[in-house]
């Protein structure tokens, strides 16, 4: 009896120490991302990113292997709670990043908080995400950075008129709560405020409506994923010549889907984080890496992803390989580096992205469109959380 | 209002092409297909890849997209439809959905997960006013393409010699095989028409409704309200129903875009409360 009980307590303790060497010597990251479904575009980019990171850095940080586990969650926000669970809990990750939309995101903050676990956001964009939990930093960017920016060019562009359409969920309001504010607080005019379904097959009747109400801009928020059709039909209702010009965030020019867009996209201007055609040796070297091993070009989705590598890998040469939540986001608070698309930080109040925003035209550029930037606006916080 | 008349009936049109093989299956067949937009998506990308990897002209690659979902069509109703013919219905769903996650994955893997379009030709491009309506070129060219479809359909069923055989043969199976019709060989057939004809939807469906590999999952719910709300004894029903549903789905979004996607369902409810069997249903069907 005594031996089997000293027998047992060995084994107890043979396997406590057993775990606890093993989480010495690696660190999981759990990548919840949609690998199918609607925003699968999204995952793809940030599955190679991520890959092209580990392939260039290697996976040895501070003494600590690095180790991916990559779960699907078929764009299903519901899945990526379930998956995220199951990543602390049985696999007794130390990060989680990824989260291909909002609702994704948001779901997981209070598993963060109560397993004292980094989420780190490497797509979504709302600007309340990062308030959901103190563990949650960003290296995407938030809707209200380049919705405000746009509005003020489209207000120096004597573009006073202007009708918003954005995709009905919570960045699309982000986008036009933000740029209808900077808007009207310069004088402009929001003459109609067009809201899409999410799950919209056809745009005509909401774009014969915005032609309708003859507008000298219209403002467009459309998800990653989505522009080509929007773009499409824009043309095909002739109100590229019917003078009306497109503005608006990035996503609506994303550069995934730019090439396949034909030249209706040519001159709208957009403003956002990142453009495959931004100028600088970092991203010219990151663009030909990137489309080498992947066959496609990266979009600003990737960047979140390439950089969100680059804030875990810092982060844990700074804590010496400490992998708890607390001690990695205090590292991360502040982190500041060169990224392919400009310099960008992480603000140490709100955890949010601090970056340059863009104000591009698309072009053509040897025979393929680009989206050119033209404009700077240095380091640019989430105008979202300014206000408060 | 006249140009939102003309954009609905070319949506309703499309989802006419793109639904009435499902109609047809499930009206005639018993047989419930939920992989019927697989075989939509499978024209789709046939016509994408034609013209845009081979450069074969667009008008040509629409009869091409028709007989390569038509050939996948027959290949699958021989090898794997014909087995639930006789099952029951909920074992005919969970076959074609396992169809349609297979066929979206494998999609995904040879196609890649984004958004692709045909190169279509300049003549087809933009817009043309025709007394003060303004018409798109390329949904003029859906709405003429399935309007002729349509009749012919009509005609092929109701006129002919095929279409009275297929009819018996849905009617009574037994008494149609004992009067030597051949009810296998009508059954693959119609499977492979019904399939051909969705991969043209999807063809002409790719420039305005986008193709990519979730497409089976994204359109089903359209295509099964069609046919519920069309009813599935006739090709009539079906085409009146995607007509009412485009057409009020276009002008619902356009006059109240606040409640704009809740229009089309709110029809289908109504429909449904006063004719639970469809609009044109014939009330003792089977």
């Amino acid at each position: 009896m005594n031996y089997l009980k000293i027998a047992a307590a060995g084994l107890l303790a043979g396997t406590m120490s057993f775990g606890a060497a093993q989480a010495q010597e690696t660190v999981k990251i759990g990548l919840v991302i949609a690998m199918t479904g609607q925003q699968a575009s999204t995952g793809k980019q940030l599955k190679a990113a991520v890959e092209l990171y580990m392939k260039e850095h290697g996976d040895m940080v501070a003494g600590k292997k690095i180790e991916v586990i990559l779960r699907d969650s078929a764009s299903v926000p519901d899945n990526s709670k379930r998956l995220a669970q199951e990543l602390i809990v049985n696999d007794k990750v130390s990060i989680l990043a990824g989260f291909e939309v909002t609702p994704a995101a948001m779901v997981v903050a209070p598993l963060a908080t109560e397993a004292k676990v980094v989420e780190l956001v490497m797509a979504a964009g709302t600007s309340v995400i990062t308030e959901r939990s103190p563990y949650i930093a960003r290296t995407s960017f938030t809707l209200p950075q380049s919705s405000v920016i746009i509005a003020d060019y489209a207000l120096k562009n004597n573009m006073k008129n202007i009708v918003t359409m954005v995709s009905d969920y919570a960045p699309g309001a982000d986008a036009e709560k933000s740029f209808t504010g900077q808007l009207t607080a310069g004088g402009g005019k929001v003459i109609e405020s067009i809201k899409i379904p999410l799950a919209n097959p056809d745009f005509a009747p909401f774009l014969q409506r915005a032609a309708d109400a003859k507008p000298d801009a219209l403002f467009v928020f459309v998800p990653s994923g989505q522009g080509a059709t929007f773009m499409k039909q824009f043309a095909e209702r002739g109100l590229d010549k019917a003078g009306i010009k497109v503005i608006g965030p990035g996503d609506v020019t994303d550069d995934d889907l730019l090439p396949q867009m034909g030249d209706a996209v040519l001159g709208v201007v957009t403003a956002h984080m990142y453009s495959a055609d931004h100028n600088s040796p970092m991203n010219k070297k990151y663009v030909e890496a990137f489309t080498k091993a992947n066959n496609f070009r990266p979009n600003f989705m990737s960047v979140g992803g390439y950089d969100g590598m680059h804030l875990i890998y810092e982060a844990l040469k700074k804590t010496g390989g400490k992998a708890d939540g607390d001690s990695l986001i205090a590292a991360m608070k502040g982190m500041k580096w060169e990224s392919p698309r400009g310099p960008i930080s992480i603000d140490p109040e709100t955890r949010d992205i601090i970056q340059n925003i863009y104000i591009r035209k698309v072009e053509k550029k040897n025979g393929q469109l680009y989206n050119v930037e033209f404009q700077t606006f240095n380091d640019v916080k989430d105008p979202g959380k300014i206000k408060k | 209002m006249l140009t939102i008349l003309f954009d609905g009936v070319a949506y309703g049109m499309l989802l006419f092409v793109l639904a009435c093989g499902l109609s047809v299956t499930l009206g005639l067949m018993n047989l419930i297909n939920l992989a019927h937009g697989a075989f939509a998506m499978a024209g789709g990308y046939t016509t994408v890849v034609l013209v845009n990897s081979f450069g074969v002209p667009f008008f040509l690659s629409l009869p091409l997209a028709f007989l390569v979902a038509a050939v996948i069509g027959l290949v699958m109703e021989r090898a794997v439809y014909v087995h639930v013919y006789r099952k029951p219905h909920l074992e005919q769903v969970l076959l074609t959905i396992g169809l349609v996650f297979m066929a979206v994955a494998g999609t995904d893997y040879v196609m890649g997960t984004s958004q692709v379009f045909a190169n279509t030709p300049e003549v087809l491009h933009g817009q043309f006013q025709f007394f003060g309506v303004g018409i798109g070129r390329y949904r003029l060219l859906i709405i003429v393409v399935c309007g002729v479809l349509a009749i012919g359909l009509q005609y092929i069923l109701t006129r002919t010699r095929f279409g009275s055989r297929l009819r018996a043969a849905v009617d009574d199976q037994r008494v149609a095989q004992g009067l030597g019709i051949n009810v296998n060989g009508i059954f693959a057939l119609t499977f492979a028409f019904g399939s051909g004809l969705a991969g043209l939807g999807g063809a002409l469906g790719t420039e305005i409704l986008g193709l990519d590999p979730t497409f089976p999952l994204k359109y089903m719910i359209y295509f099964l309200i069609v046919v519920t709300v069309g009813g599935t004894s006739s090709i009539t029903g079906p085409f009146v129903a995607s007509l009412l549903l485009g057409i009020s789905d276009v002008a619902g979004k356009y006059y109240v875009p606040k409640l704009g996607a809740f229009v089309i369902y709110t029809i289908i409810i109504v429909v449904l409360i006063w004719r639970p069997q469809g609009l044109f249903s014939r009330a003792s069907a089977k």
